[in-house]
């Protein structure tokens, strides 16, 4: 069983849906026994760092998030969620994150030319970064999903397994051992994104 | 790359697609969610699905739809059409959009952008503008273009982006049904004006009209167009090849 984190920020239905469409087996939770008791984590999120960062330690799952992450259990955060898993964040202030990847987050017009729109809403190819991580074996070259994000991944060369490319390289996904996080949404990444679903949940 | 966007825009009444004929392979075209589902298949990077009903009931019907349409495709979905309040956004977002798109609504109380913005975030509020010329200026219209409401059309732009509207859709009503192109010098003058992504809406009867669009205005992020595609005069797939053609990057 994969349980979908509901701390109050974001929308949901969608990637339950397309867990539900390709047979997975997941429930929206904020039971800590639950998430203790799940196969898989999926911490997800949209909306502003500090917020979510606030609601996440208030609910007190972030210590579950931790401890379930800790002890070796497949975590993947989404957008938001893949933030809150650096060490910090520098959106409207500087917050804490979770701390479970090395690295922190910063605004993309840091780095990318100032011709180009923020947020980067689209879709952009994935450029894998070393060997080819398990969670995209089912995806090959110049495969798209979708991307809608102010902020990036900084400082996390050592995590980066894909980036993508806008006007500069950003982070497109990391992972560190059994913790991974995608900035881009595979749930609304059409089949590509529910083949990095489906490889997930046979992790 | 960032790939340039094509969305098909659905308009819904009485929980059936309006406007939509014509596929080979389809047998029923005006079920949202066939469409739907056929161009997501065919290449769609968005949906646009524009509710026209006016009636509760009616309304209800639409939420239905929009959930199981949420349910089987797996590409972004916005909506628009009677979002009024807050509480539009709620019902929508639950029913699996994505992203909400307000026109009218926010012309009448335009704090419903910050409101908006503020609890679900700048990328889930789309303003949709619907623009025409009057006596050399750009002005902005109201109640699906039939009412001029005086405002200048890019101050108004810009004050939306500024409260919070995360991407921007561009209608021209002066190209709208024209089929002779997109608004080049309108689409230019918004661009200018703002740095969050601008979709080119009104215009486009066939392929090379995207193809214009995307090469003179690099800055454009989509090209969203409705009946073009539903009567099959422009299939996705063969835009989207062309496009790619032409040295414009697009998702194939």
């Amino acid at each position: 069983m994969i349980a979908i984190v509901d701390y109050g920020v974001g929308n949901l239905f969608s990637l339950k849906s397309s867990l539900a469409y390709i047979g997975a087996d997941a429930t929206v939770t904020s039971d800590a026994e639950a998430i203790r008791k799940a196969d898989k984590i999926i911490l997800p999120g949209v909306g502003a760092f500090g917020d979510a960062a606030d609601k996440l330690r208030e609910s007190g799952l972030d210590k579950v998030v931790i401890d379930e992450a800790k002890s070796g259990k497949p975590l993947m955060g989404i957008c938001l969620g893949m933030q809150l898993l650096f060490e910090k964040s520098y959106e409207y202030g500087e917050h804490k994150g979770l701390g479970l990847i090395k690295g922190e987050i910063r605004p993309i017009s840091d780095v990318i030319p100032k011709n180009l729109s923020i947020p980067q809403i689209g879709w952009n190819a994935l450029i894998f970064k070393g060997e080819k991580h398990p969670i995209f074996k089912y995806l090959k070259d110049g495969d798209c999903v979708y991307f809608v994000h102010s902020y990036y991944g900084a400082k996390c060369e050592k995590s980066v397994i894909a980036e993508c490319e806008y006007g500069a390289p950003l982070t497109a996904a990391v992972a560190s051992g059994n913790i991974m996080g995608c900035q881009f949404h595979p749930e609304k990444s059409g089949k590509v994104g529910l083949d990095i679903l489906k490889a997930f949940c046979e992790l | 790359m960032i790939t340039k966007r094509i969305i098909p825009c659905l308009d819904v009444r009485d929980g059936r697609v309006v406007k939509g004929v014509n596929f080979r392979g389809l047998s029923d075209v005006s079920s949202p969610v066939s469409l739907a589902k056929y161009y997501s298949d065919n290449g769609a990077d968005e949906l646009v699905f524009y509710d026209i009903t006016a009636s509760a009931e009616q309304r209800q019907l639409f939420t239905e739809i929009l959930t199981e349409v949420a349910s089987n495709i797996f590409i972004p979905l916005t909506v628009g059409g009677g979002i009024n309040t807050v509480d539009d956004f709620d019902r929508v977002l639950k029913c699996g959009a994505d992203k909400v798109s307000v026109n009218s609504g926010a012309i009448r109380n335009p704090s419903l952008i910050d409101e908006a913005a503020k609890r679900y975030g700048n990328q889930c509020v789309v303003i949709s503008a619907d623009v025409k010329r009057v006596d050399k200026t750009f002005r902005v219209f109201a109640k699906g273009g039939r009412e001029n409401t005086g405002k200048e059309a890019i101050s108004w732009i810009k004050e939306c982006v500024e409260r919070g509207a995360g991407e921007v859709v561009l209608n021209s009503i002066d190209t709208d049904g024209v089929k002779a192109g997109f608004d080049l010098e309108m689409l230019q003058a918004v661009c200018d004006a703002v740095n969050v992504p601008v979709i080119a809406s009104g215009g486009a009867g066939c392929i090379e009209d995207f193809t214009t669009l995307f090469n003179k205005i690099p800055k454009v992020s989509a090209g969203l167009a409705a009946s073009i595609f539903h009567f099959g005069e422009v299939e996705i797939g063969d835009l989207k090849r062309e496009l790619a053609n032409n040295g414009i990057p697009v998702r194939l």
